[in-house]
């Protein structure tokens, strides 16, 4: 679980990438390229290296009009997927 | 079928390589420095793979760090928009040369593991002192933080030291590793009696890897290549023959795999004559093997067709005598009995000497 100040990021090695071949935006990771659909690519792009998570899922559940404690839900799963596969580092 | 682009290049700069490790995946047959792609040339090659849609680009050899223009084609293929992976032994980097990739954009590394010791490490890369070498070099990339992967390649004479390679990895701050069992291409044919493994020690591997992926999650991804005589089923190769990745040989050989040269009735294109996107798209060695028309029985009614597109054609050829055949891996291939008693044959001879990499002229 991030906890609620906790700052995740992208390490280096991890970047955004508009592939325009195949018109997605995608994660490119050391051997690996992660497909990212539309609310992917919005938590990525609020990942600023400085904001605390739930400062991201604010301005996401702003963004989209949307209950905070869902986006939360949304939010930790995904990012705790990539953190997983060490594609996301949290800092305290 | 529609044919995808690609997603990922394997650019083998060059066949030169200090080390002469005996399961070498370069051909038998080196291609010569004076044949080499000029750094122009590869950086055309790069901006091409991008526009046809390659994102990730693996700069492989050989050794590339021999090339002493290095520098100059990770600029270019960042310049070109592309995921640039170094794949090295570490030997010819010094720190100097590394801070000069860092700036060039480089985005990862990938070092390769002989041995966890000085003693097996310097045995099978054949080359004295490249141990203690190669243990500065991954200090380096520590210290200028680049991304690594640890590539600890393991077979009969190493792979009970695959819990120290693991533990190595953490120790470096590789976010990953790539346990690698050799697959008998290239040199690594010649020297099966050497390297096989035993059914037991692919066993205790798998056992091994299964173990640290539980223990070691979050902090180290573990990334497995099984033994591929002692697997039941084949390896779902190249991702599927020229539908997701391809091989530039160092004199401008397109291949859709690394080992593909041993299918002699191929021919292959060079990026010296043609665009790389027509040699995707349209060279016969590129359409021949591709989907999975061209499958015999048991494949063509088999559920795992779609799965591992009856495994590799370079293995199909070199043990059961007919590339476009089942991979004898299946255990539903005619030769499967064959290929198992060809491990357990090879795996048995105590004795057998290695026959190591020569040097590319």
């Amino acid at each position: 679980m991030i906890a609620p100040n906790a700052v995740p990021y992208l390490p280096r090695g991890v970047r955004l990438h508009r592939d325009h071949v195949r018109d997605r935006w995608v994660l490119l990771a050391p051997e690996r390229t992660i497909s990212l659909d539309m609310i992917g690519h919005a938590i990525i792009t609020e990942l600023d290296g400085s904001s605390g998570f739930a400062q991201i899922v604010d301005r996401l559940a702003a963004k989209y009009d949307a209950p905070a404690v869902q986006i939360a839900g949304d939010v930790q799963q995904f990012l705790g997927q990539l953190a997983e596969r060490r594609f996301l580092e949290v800092r305290a | 079928m529609k044919v995808p682009a690609p997603l990922a290049m394997l650019a083998e700069l060059t066949h030169r390589c200090p080390l002469s490790c005996p399961y070498c995946s370069n051909p038998v047959e080196l291609a010569a420095r004076s044949g080499e792609l000029t750094t122009e040339e590869w950086i055309s090659t790069f901006k091409q793979a991008a526009d046809l849609g390659v994102l990730q680009l693996h700069l492989s050899g050989g050794e590339p760090a021999t090339r002493r223009d290095l520098t100059e084609l990770v600029k270019g293929a960042r310049d070109a928009g592309l995921y640039t992976n170094l794949i090295t032994s570490g030997i010819g980097l010094t720190e100097k040369r590394m801070q000069e990739l860092d700036a060039a954009g480089l985005d990862h590394i990938q070092l390769s593991l002989q041995g966890t010791d000085a003693e097996m490490a310097d045995r099978i890369g054949g080359y004295r002192g490249g141990y203690d070498r190669k243990m500065q070099v991954a200090g380096w990339i520590k210290d200028i933080g680049f991304p690594l992967t640890l590539n600890a390649v393991l077979h009969r004479q190493n792979l009970h030291q695959l819990p120290r390679a693991l533990e190595m990895a953490v120790e470096m701050g590789a976010r990953r590793i790539e346990v690698a069992i050799v697959q008998f291409y290239g040199w690594a044919m010649l020297n099966r009696n050497v390297l096989m493994p035993t059914r037991e020690q692919a066993k205790e591997a798998e056992r091994i890897v299964a173990q640290a992926r539980e223990d070691l999650k979050g902090t180290l991804v573990i990334d497995f290549v099984p033994a591929d005589y002692h697997s039941d089923y084949p390896k779902r190769c190249m991702g599927g023959w020229g539908t997701t990745g391809l091989n530039i040989a160092p004199d401008g050989q397109v291949l859709p795999c690394h080992a593909a040269q041993t299918i002699k009735h191929l021919n292959f294109e060079n990026v010296r004559d043609k665009l790389l996107a027509d040699i995707w798209y349209q060279s016969d060695a590129f359409k021949t093997y591709r989907g999975t028309d061209f499958l015999p029985e048991p494949c063509q009614s088999c559920d795992r067709k779609k799965i591992d597109f009856g495994g590799c054609r370079c293995q199909a050829l070199a043990v059961a005598g007919d590339a476009s055949a089942t991979d004898p891996v299946c255990v539903k291939s005619p030769f499967n009995e064959e290929m198992r008693a060809l491990a357990e044959d090879f795996s048995a001879e105590e004795t057998a000497e290695i026959t190591y990499r020569t040097a590319a002229g």
